[in-house]
């Protein structure tokens, strides 16, 4: 390995590192146990939180697994990319006795990982059902999905149209959260079970209409589609990109990746300050641009925290007008703006916005990410009779069931772009209505 | 500022905290460093016939992440000899003079006692302790606990020591006893000048799961061994107090088992010590524990306008009734602060499975709710609690006159004749 690629490694080393046997000894014997605990109720699987901590304080770091797993087949990837500080460590009761939280999300990393390098497997496939489903995305979704009916009995094939299953843990996060090869240990541990994943399988809505011979039941976990585009000038230009395409080549690539001096990133969501982060370790100078206040962004404080340390500076009340470039080379050398103000504060929504007059200006920059939200599939879904959307989204019933009885959905394409544990959540729970459905327990089925 | 010095049973020393003759009183470096950090006095590890140590030697449970809430051990007296150890005793007294430094001993015969008795003297020791403690090794030997379990020999070997000794002499008991007060007694009677108490609990430490070996494992297999440290004192506070309330028990008193803090001294204190003797925290943490030790129990006599460890004495132990002189009319009630509830609910499950399901979730609220009236005031709730001083218990005022069994309609034998309560 050369020097080059050895300080790309350290750059990307993980932010939450494995814990050691005595940090969760230690970190585990503060937890209250509390009683209906707010944290339980915090965790979109809805993990027995407590239970699972107090079986690593008593050194049963299977059972531990067990717990989690029992809930959430991606544990060990939501330890290491939920947004803890929001969800279960956000609702932990120490927050009201100004101490620190317990550290949830390391704990769980730190059972789960345990089970997962020493394959200690709770699951197998149950009785056959005779049954078969097809799973439409690899993701987060699709595989808790399919690791639910492969329990339940039934036959699945998942279909994930990159090179490599696991989505947003594959090509989405950052990688100093999860990186490739966490995301193949788990998808390898979860698959094992016994349910086929069929990579670089682009599902059309030709093969929708073959499947639907061939298969009982399908469950849509396609996620979301490319970056959305602005519509303003120079979008198209050399070195313009969208934040999820730049981060799937960055996780692709294994962050052996080039980016520009200066780079702009548009857009202060997740996505945009991972994108910002990960430019700025790969050696630019990272501005953030956005055309709202700092009290508007999206992103997690703790998120806008991490950009700081690693120097990403932000420009609020901005929006970009136009991307310029070289007339002859069609590079990008700047982007032009123009200044906001507050109109009105909305204390429950985003402020209103208008420009100022004549407070254009240009910043120079050499790559341009585009992190204003992405795409909904909607024309793949358009293509399925009887699909119901909602915005773009797919709709469901309480049983993730769409409009068209023989199609389940969930994850990001059912909620227009989630955490990755709402995702598990929602395949999971896919699958036992899926299991319903097929057992002819469902009113429509 | 308190006057900490003390005059124990006529042993001078600068302050009450002694270690206790264990592994940190085993030679002269110990002792003086020990001293250098401000310990008022030392019990030398104990002197004996000789012996040989075993390895592998002490075993500790922890609670949680806690280490050593408590410590056993299967070592013996002073594995050096008693030439060695007078050498090195000799020294430390002549550079401390002020401090302390008192020979334990444990032997077989008359003639034993009497010479080491007499060559301690000749080096200048301030007292004896007897050792008729260690639940291990020594005893099957006829020493050690052996002689504090039967109230005869105890009584019978003092009188050995008491009739050669010119310095003070403490009786060290043991806690494997039914009753406390019949040893300590019987060492009054022989004439002793004091009572330590106490030596360590007979006990198994832990099992090694692996293994299935027991702690601490000698290649493989362990015997039953001492049982101190913090999770000890609850025990040492009942028989100190059992002692000190002896109507025919008069001699002072020197507390041990599970002292740390100075907290934890004061409460020996109150109990009627007025010296402690220290030996598992100085294990874990070292000599330097003792400044907070000084410190702490200066200003509680301080902020108690007291003068000296005397005026402590005993103060709680006169409150320590019988159960039937315990008031039956007494009543308190839990109450939660709502507004320093952290809503962890574990109040609720303690009391709906451990006790007496009297409190109530609360629709739409992470705040429980006392059910006051089938609350009985057991404190289950108040104890499990991680908030200082969340839920309080609270006296209720019944307007009923004092009660006690002897007087209690649901008593077979009650009696219409009023309870006096000695003052």
């Amino acid at each position: 390995m050369s020097k080059m690629s050895n300080s790309t490694v350290d750059k990307f080393a993980k932010i939450k590192p494995r814990m050691t046997p005595s940090e969760a000894l230690v970190d585990s014997s503060r937890c209250l146990f509390c009683y209906d605990a707010p944290c339980i109720k915090a965790c979109p699987s809805s993990i027995d939180i407590p239970m699972f901590i107090r079986q690593i304080m008593s050194k049963n770091t299977k059972g531990s697994a067990k717990t989690i797993f029992k809930q959430n087949i991606l544990g060990k990837s939501c330890g290491e990319v939920c947004p803890t500080s929001v969800l279960c460590e956000g609702a932990c009761v120490y927050h009201e006795l100004n101490e620190k939280p317990i550290d949830i999300g390391r704990l769980q990393a730190y059972a789960t990982g345990f089970a997962i390098d020493n394959d200690i497997r709770f699951f197998e496939k149950g009785k056959s059902s005779g049954k078969k489903v097809a799973v439409v995305g690899g993701g987060p979704a699709g595989l808790a999905c399919a690791h639910e009916l492969t329990v339940l009995g039934h036959d699945v094939v998942v279909y994930e149209a990159n090179e490599k299953a696991g989505g947003l843990n594959t090509y989405g996060v950052a990688p100093y959260k999860f990186n490739n090869e966490d995301s193949k240990k788990e998808i390898d541990y979860i698959s094992k079970i016994g349910f086929n994943i069929k990579t670089s399988f682009c599902v059309t809505s030709e093969k929708l209409s073959k499947f639907e011979k061939e298969y009982d039941a399908i469950f849509l976990g396609a996620g979301l589609g490319k970056s959305k585009k602005i519509g303003m000038l120079g979008e198209d230009l050399n070195g313009v990109c969208g934040a999820a395409e730049f981060i799937h080549e960055l996780r692709d690539k294994e962050q052996k990746i080039k980016v520009g001096e200066i780079v702009i990133v548009i857009g202060a969501g997740n996505t945009a300050i991972d994108a910002a982060v990960e430019s700025s370790l790969l050696g630019a100078n990272v501005t953030v641009v956005y055309r709202r206040s700092e009290a508007d962004q999206s992103a997690y404080d703790f998120e806008i925290e991490h950009a700081k340390k690693h120097d990403v500076k932000f420009m609020y009340l901005t929006s970009p007008l136009e991307i310029v470039g070289d007339e002859h080379s069609e590079n990008v050398t700047g982007i032009k703006c123009v200044k906001n103000k507050i109109v009105k504060s909305n204390k429950n929504g985003k402020s209103s916005i208008e420009p100022v007059k004549n407070s254009e200006f240009t910043i120079s920059c050499d790559m341009v990410i585009l992190a204003t939200g992405q795409e909904k599939m909607e024309d793949f879904f358009k293509a399925i009779t009887g699909l119901k959307l909602d915005n773009g989204k797919i709709v469901v019933n309480k049983h993730f069931q769409t409009t068209n009885t023989k199609y389940f959905a969930g994850g990001d394409c059912i909620n227009g772009g989630k955490e990755v544990v709402n995702a598990v959540a929602n395949g999971r729970d896919a699958a036992r209505g899926i299991d319903k459905y097929l057992r002819g327990e469902l009113k429509n089925g | 500022m308190a006057d900490l010095n003390i005059d124990f049973a006529g042993i001078k020393a600068p302050n009450p905290f002694w270690l206790a003759s264990a592994p940190p009183t085993n030679t002269s470096y110990q002792v003086m460093n020990a001293f250098r950090s401000g310990w008022g006095g030392a019990v030398w590890k104990t002197l004996g016939q000789p012996i040989v140590n075993v390895s592998s030697r002490y075993g500790a449970i922890a609670y949680k992440n806690n280490k050593m809430m408590g410590l056993n051990n299967i070592e013996l007296i002073t594995d050096r000899s008693l030439e060695v150890n007078l050498k090195e005793m000799k020294e430390v007294k002549e550079k401390f003079p002020k401090h302390a430094l008192i020979a334990s001993m444990m032997f077989e015969k008359k003639e034993e006692w009497h010479d080491c008795i007499k060559r301690c003297e000749d080096i200048g020791v301030d007292g004896f302790e007897l050792n008729y403690g260690c639940p291990h090794g020594m005893c099957e030997r006829g020493m050690g606990s052996a002689v504090g379990q039967n109230p005869e020999v105890c009584e019978r070997i003092t009188s050995w020591v008491t009739e050669v000794a010119t310095k003070p002499v403490i009786v060290k008991l043991t806690p494997n006893v039914t009753d406390i007060t019949k040893p300590a007694l019987a060492a009054q009677r022989g004439g002793a000048n004091a009572v330590s108490l106490i030596n360590t609990i007979n006990s198994v430490i832990g099992i090694n799961l692996e293994t299935m070996e027991p702690n601490p494992t000698v290649d493989g297999f362990s015997t039953h061994g001492g049982y101190c440290g913090p999770a000890v004192k609850p025990i040492s506070l009942n028989m100190v107090s059992e002692i000190a309330n002896h109507p025919d028990f008069h001699l002072p008193i020197s507390g041990i088992g599970g002292i740390e803090t100075w907290q934890d001294s004061v409460e020996y204190f109150l109990m009627g010590a007025t010296s402690v003797q220290v030996c598992t925290a100085v294990m874990h943490y070292g000599f330097r524990i003792v400044t907070d030790l000084i410190e702490g129990v200066n200003e509680y006599l301080d902020k108690n306008k007291m003068k000296s460890i005397n005026d402590l004495c005993g103060i709680t132990a006169k409150k320590m009734r019988k159960w039937e002189e315990l008031d039956l009319n007494y009543k308190v009630i839990a109450q939660i602060d709502p507004n320093k509830c952290i809503s962890c609910q574990l109040c609720y499950i303690a009391c709906e499975d451990g006790a007496h399901q009297s409190i109530e979730l609360v629709k739409d609220s992470r705040i429980p709710k006392i059910k006051e009236d089938t609350c009985v005031g057991c404190n289950l709730c108040s104890l499990v609690c991680p908030v200082e001083s969340c839920i309080t218990m609270v006296k209720v005022n019944t307007g009923k006159e004092k009660l006690f069994w002897a007087n209690h309609p649901k008593n077979p034998d009650k009696t219409n004749e009023k309870i006096s309560l000695k003052k």
